[in-house]
């Protein structure tokens, strides 16, 4: 009897983040008096536009680094990379996967920085990627407030890119020719929109994340996923093992920052607007949250995580708003619930990991010291 | 030229160079059409509005807790005191101490439980605590749109639409602390004095409590905790007592910084101050585990002045709006360099 | 004999260390198929000599070593243990290097693991080729068979007892094909009795195979049971080498600690000679100290002697101490004074009047970015409220300048060398910061004080200094001293009795005089017959 106790309680334990928060989403779905249909779309919309981001993420757990809360440097070669071929005007699936080409060298070289200084600051892995997010923000804004139109030539003939001064690109800008360039790819193939008992489904972007799906499980049979796993398990059994756990670790950020690139575009192909200055902040927040509420934590994550936890987590940021201005007369309240509720999913997790972490060393000792 | 190398290497190879290019600010300024009695009165001001807040993160840094990347917490406590104050329609020296005392009760509670949580998550504290301020922050913003105060400065409208994003402070405590026995030269230099003596009040009581046997003791946790514990000390109550210290602390620097500044800021406000700050103690040479007051008034000094400076230059030099990048580089390139240091 | 007959030739092999000499003129041979012995007590060499085979950072970057290795008739100088491990030397520490949330097959197979080429590889790089699961498996079946034990291969290490990890350790290194060498430092000191007599089974199984074997332990009766041949290292030295054939435990023993007899030093002034007064008794005592593990050590400490504590690294004397303060977790009964002391909190123990200098000087001994009189003053004020001044009829102020004084007055008593006061502890010399850390633990006024390991690491001249400021505090403040020690002669220098711990209990307690035969057999846990013991507790 007292087993099965303390069974319950490690299930409730290792589990409470997810069960408190399908418990506030499930009062606020019915609250929010969204129709069944509208919540589906949205949540497929929503996994068609985020599940890559998502899935960037793997990796650096995988490879013992915690939570790449750095996502934002990824985010900034797209950016960049999609500034540059939207001047050149090329437009639609052509024009993405350019830009996707053209951001996969920045964020090789940002990830590479990243992976350096990570290397540098064991231990404290996701403050200092937390930290770095920002400070990239400053050099990115450096780079296309200033550069952008004066160092670095920018194609505006219709002054849709740069301010009037003639250098620094614009607020937002509308992207005419790539909006919904892999979304539509088949709908427009085969000249019928592609949709299942009314819910709109961007096929070819869920072949991209099908894709990348397929290259993660693969990569994890590999030489170099196993190492991967070893350092994030023990690096320094691994490092005795001869495994160069510096050089993976940076290969890990590498790939999560190349993929960030990748996802960051898909997103913004959905949007139909590029927000230059704003969305980079909370990033790997909403990523990271919905990672965690899949089901993840800090040192364990895997592919049904990513999807499982990016529909929740998506399916709560809908329902908030509205949900709470009909309990309680404020959107506002339900605006600022979601990210209460975005920020507090992450902080359980990480303190549940510290928690369990300081406990299974305690585990560790006591099993050495039972032997004799 | 040997002894300038040793000059550099004492002070700090980071402290020179942003010394020297405050320095140099300076001396383009007026150049850039810039009055230099507004410019320096501006910048020590700003120090002074900052000067509490970065104080506050002396106990924490001390006891092993590593940088208050919580700052929010005691932000909240300090702004829920002032609120308070206003509520109950305090005005002058009242409300200006109303706001303390209240702010310092309410950031005792918040510390104790922020300590209590901390103390269980040993290792990951600057994480935590970051995502524990923001949920925090986030959390407080609901309570003011549902708060039922009913001064008219507070709230938007007539009621029932929760509280205003910035509160104006002038009929009340704005400039209180400040205009005590301020020094005025000239029509635009004005030397808060009355702010400075309350930080140099607040250093004092923070360096005696350090001199104390509790305050010797926190010091010893951070330098080795393992020969704290060795020695009969209990680690945890003092990180506890170290949290509690540092949010009262940072609930009265924020009151110190609004009446200079003239307003409350509600909602999203608090999370602005934690990475300026930090990097602010950073910078005066404070490491993960030891900061002293020196590092306080040289980090406040030289990083808030650059963070004023900077752009304020730049712009009207080169007319371009660059606070943004100045801030961003500046305070995370210090924060970054701090958390890859190799450790003892 | 040819060069080429032996597997492994040592020549004349030294090793120093600043001036400090651990090695001398080490020189044995191995055969192919053999299984050698190496027995010696702690800083006889042993780790020394298997650092050097493997090619270990700290031999390196100290100067090297002296004299030559050959294997397999090659002359070797390995610069990296990866060196060693590719030319087929396997080594099996006692900490185990395992990966706990892989299988024993994932372990086993570690960073050598067996890949599937394919086109993607081919382009890209080897590190993209997926495992051969299966093939890996097999081979980890192999191995784990060849020990003759019962792992399965899918079984998680987090999930595997202890004794399966050990087991696990030997199967990795001898899954590597080339393997031609395998040392094996104390493999059984975690295992059963039943383990053990497996895993005997299974170095005879390799040596058949053609492996050499070098076996470390300090369990004599397995070394005389499985070993071809026996090395005796002692004070850096072999002081013998011979075939295994009819030796005894009794011989090696003696062999391990010499022929020091009682007598030939300076019989001490007994302050205690039986148990009429006893300052502090323990009574199955055990503590979870990592590496340390003390079991069941019952013992009773006379007032006013030097009771010293000794056996061999890793037996749990460590421990003891640190359980007693506090340090770790630790249980059973204390009376201190006839009163109960309780355990787990140092503050108790403390103010109880017992102080502890660590063992572990930097760890816990010192605040290594703080000055020296705060190094030294901080203990006493904190316990016993000493360098305070009551202000306000509340408040507790330290009072630097009497810090300073007392600190000054240290430094003089203990010849501390330093610049001043003032000066940072983590500057000065290991020595001088073993006095600080006797400076602070006297600053207490103890009554009775525990000492681990005084003059580890710490050149001649401070030993001396260190040891003769023992024996003055207890002769002049009459207090109790436990001296815990690695090093046999220090403890019968300056101790009245000696307490041997072997395995986590006491296996005997003799007067300092004794035999040091006896104590080399308590250590190897023999326990000696009613005539020869002055056991207690």
């Amino acid at each position: 009897m007292a087993k099965n106790k303390t069974i319950i309680r490690d299930f409730l334990a290792k589990n409470i983040v997810i069960i408190l928060f399908l418990l506030i989403s499930g009062i606020a779905i019915p609250y929010s008096q969204y129709s069944g249909q509208h919540l589906v779309q949205e949540v497929v919309t929503r996994l068609g536009r985020d599940s890559f981001l998502v899935l960037a993420l793997l990796l650096p757990v995988m490879a013992g680094m915690g939570i790449n809360f750095g996502l934002a440097l990824g985010a900034f070669s797209g950016q960049i990379a999609l500034i540059l071929v939207t001047s050149w005007q090329v437009p639609g699936v052509a024009g993405m996967f350019l830009a996707m080409a053209l951001s996969a060298p920045i964020s090789i070289l940002l990830g590479s920085l990243a992976g350096a200084i990570l290397n540098r600051a064991k231990g404290r892995e996701m403050i200092t990627s937390f930290v770095l997010g920002f400070f990239m923000t400053g050099i990115y804004q450096f780079v296309v407030i200033i550069c952008m139109g004066s160092i670095i030539p920018i194609h505006d003939p219709n002054n849709l890119l740069l301010l009037s001064k003639g250098f620094g690109v614009r607020n937002a800008i509308q992207l005419t020719q790539t909006k919904g360039a892999f979304d539509m790819f088949f709908d427009k193939l085969l000249g019928v929109p592609i949709s299942i008992g009314g819910v709109h489904f961007p096929l070819f972007s869920f072949v991209i994340i099908g894709v990348l799906c397929g290259l993660t499980v693969w990569f994890r049979k590999t030489k170099m996923g196993q190492e991967m796993r070893a350092i994030g398990q023990d690096m320094g059994v691994s490092a005795t093992a001869g495994i160069n756990v510096d050089k993976t670790r940076i290969i890990a950020m590498i790939v999560s920052t190349t993929l960030a690139g990748f996802g960051q575009l898909i997103s913004i192909q959905n949007i139909g607007t590029l927000s230059t200055y704003a969305g980079t902040d909370s990033l790997a927040l909403y990523a990271a949250a919905a990672l965690l509420v899949g089901g993840a934590t800090v040192n364990k994550a895997s592919i049904p995580n990513v999807f499982i936890g990016t529909a929740l987590f998506h399916l709560m940021f809908i329902v908030m708003p509205l949900a709470a201005n009909n309990i309680l007369g404020s959107a506002v309240i339900g605006e600022y619930s979601r990210t209460f509720i975005s920020y507090t999913v992450v902080a359980a997790s990480l303190v549940l990991h510290a928690w369990n972490r300081n406990r299974d060393k305690e585990r560790e000792r006591l099993t050495m010291s039972n032997h004799g | 030229m040997a002894s300038m190398q040793n000059f550099i290497k004492k002070v700090g190879i980071a402290r020179f160079i942003i010394a020297a290019f405050l320095l140099f600010m300076l001396i383009i300024a007026p150049f850039a059409g810039l009055r230099l009695d507004l410019t320096i009165s501006d910048m020590i001001t700003r120090f002074g509005m900052y000067s509490v807040l970065i104080l506050s993160l002396i106990p924490m840094i001390q006891s092993g807790c590593g940088l208050n990347f919580g700052l929010p917490l005691g932000v909240i406590a300090g702004t829920f005191g002032a609120v308070c104050s206003l509520e109950l329609q305090l005005k002058g020296y009242a409300g200006l101490f109303a706001a303390m005392i209240i702010g310092t009760i309410v950031a005792i509670i918040i510390g104790y439980l922020y300590g209590k949580l901390l103390n269980m998550v040993k290792g990951d504290e600057m994480m935590i605590a970051t995502y524990v301020g923001f949920a925090s922050v986030a959390f407080m913003s609901i309570v003011w749109v549902v708060l039922p105060f009913k001064n008219p400065h507070l709230i938007l409208g007539y009621g029932g639409n929760g509280m205003r994003q910035t509160i104006n402070l002038d009929v009340y405590w704005m400039n209180k602390l400040s205009d005590i026995l301020v020094i005025k030269i000239g029509p635009y230099f004005k030397f808060q004095t009355g702010m400075f003596l309350f930080f140099a009040l607040m250093c004092f009581l923070v360096w005696g409590f350090f001199k104390t046997k509790t305050g010797t003791a926190m010091t010893a946790v951070g330098s080795n905790p393992d020969y704290a514990r060795a020695a009969g000390i209990d680690v945890d109550k003092i990180r506890t007592l170290s949290v509690v210290l540092s949010t009262v602390i940072a609930a009265i620097g924020i009151v110190v910084y609004a009446q200079s500044f003239g307003f409350i800021q509600l909602y999203t406000a608090p999370v602005n101050h934690t990475f300026s700050t930090i990097a602010a103690i950073l910078i005066g040479g404070a490491a993960i585990n030891k900061a002293s007051i020196k590092n306080v008034i040289i980090g406040g000094f030289l990083s808030f002045g650059i963070l004023y400076l900077a752009p304020v230059v730049i712009n009207s030099t080169i007319k371009l709006d660059i606070a943004d990048v100045v801030r961003l580089l500046v305070s995370n390139g210090m924060i970054l360099y701090a958390l890859t240091r190799k450790e003892r | 004999m040819a060069l080429g007959d032996f597997l492994l030739r040592f020549e004349n092999v030294g090793k120093e260390f600043y001036g400090n000499r651990v090695l001398k003129n080490v020189s044995f041979n191995l055969e192919k198929g053999k299984i050698i012995g190496l027995v010696g007590e702690n800083g006889a060499g042993k780790s020394t000599m298997m650092k050097i085979l493997f090619g270990m950072n700290d031999i390196i970057e100290t100067g090297g070593y002296e004299g030559k290795i050959y294997l397999d008739g090659a002359e070797i100088n390995f610069q990296n243990p990866m060196d060693a491990l590719n030319a087929g030397i396997g080594m099996v520490h006692q900490e185990f290097s395992l990966i706990p949330g892989f299988t024993s097959t994932e372990n086993i197979m570690l960073n050598r693991e067996l890949l599937n080429e394919s086109i993607i590889s081919k382009i890209l790089g080897k590190k993209l080729s997926t495992l051969d699961r299966p093939q890996m498996r097999k081979n980890a079946e192999d191995a784990i068979n060849t020990l003759g034990v019962k792992i399965p291969p899918d079984m998680l290490v987090s999930e595997m007892p202890v004794g399966h990890k050990q087991f696990l350790e030997i199967a990795r290194e001898i899954d590597r094909k080339q393997v031609k060498l395998l040392v094996l430092d104390e493999p059984t000191a975690v295992l059963t009795e039943s383990e053990a007599e497996i895993l005997i089974s299974a170095m005879r199984k390799l040596a058949e195979r053609g492996i050499s074997i070098i076996f470390i332990s300090h369990r004599l009766q397995e070394i005389i049971d499985v070993c071809d041949s026996i090395i005796v290292l002692r004070d850096g030295e072999i002081v013998k080498d011979t075939p295994s054939k009819d030796v005894t435990i009794i011989q090696i023993a003696e062999w391990m600690v010499g022929r020091g007899m009682g007598g030939e030093k300076q019989k001490r002034a007994k302050s205690a000679d039986n148990d009429d007064d006893i300052i502090m008794e323990i009574q199955n005592l055990w503590v979870d100290m990592p590496g340390e593990y003390v079991h069941d050590v019952s013992l009773k400490v006379r007032r006013g002697e030097i009771l010293g504590i000794g056996g061999l690294a890793g037996q749990g004397k460590l421990g003891f101490p640190n359980g007693i303060m506090g340090l770790f977790p630790a249980g059973g009964k204390v009376v201190y004074n006839g009163k109960d002391l309780p355990l787990n909190i140092p503050k108790k123990s403390l103010d109880a009047g017992i102080a502890f200098v660590s063992e572990d000087r930097r760890g816990v001994g010192l605040l290594l970015d703080e000055p020296i009189y705060w190094n030294i003053a901080f203990a006493s004020m904190q316990v016993h409220n000493k360098y305070l001044k009551r202000i306000f009829g509340g408040l507790l102020l330290r009072q630097e300048k009497e810090m300073r004084e007392s600190a000054k007055q240290y430094m003089k008593q203990l010849e501390i060398r330093c610049t001043s006061e003032n000066q940072k502890v983590k500057e000065l010399s290991g020595g001088n910061q073993q006095k600080i850390c006797l400076a602070k633990a006297f600053d207490l006024e103890p009554e009775l004080l525990f000492v681990s390991e005084p003059t580890r690491g710490i050149d001649i001249g401070a030993k001396s200094l260190v040891l003769e400021a023992l024996k003055k505090y207890n002769k002049e403040n009459k207090t109790t001293i436990v001296m815990i020690s690695s090093e046999l002669e220090e403890l019968r220098s300056i101790c009245d009795r000696i307490a041997i711990v072997s395995e986590g209990k006491i296996s005997g307690i003799l007067d300092a005089a004794e035999l040091s035969t006896n104590f080399g057999l308590l250590m190897a846990n023999i326990k000696l017959d009613e005539r020869k013991v002055d056991c207690n507790g």
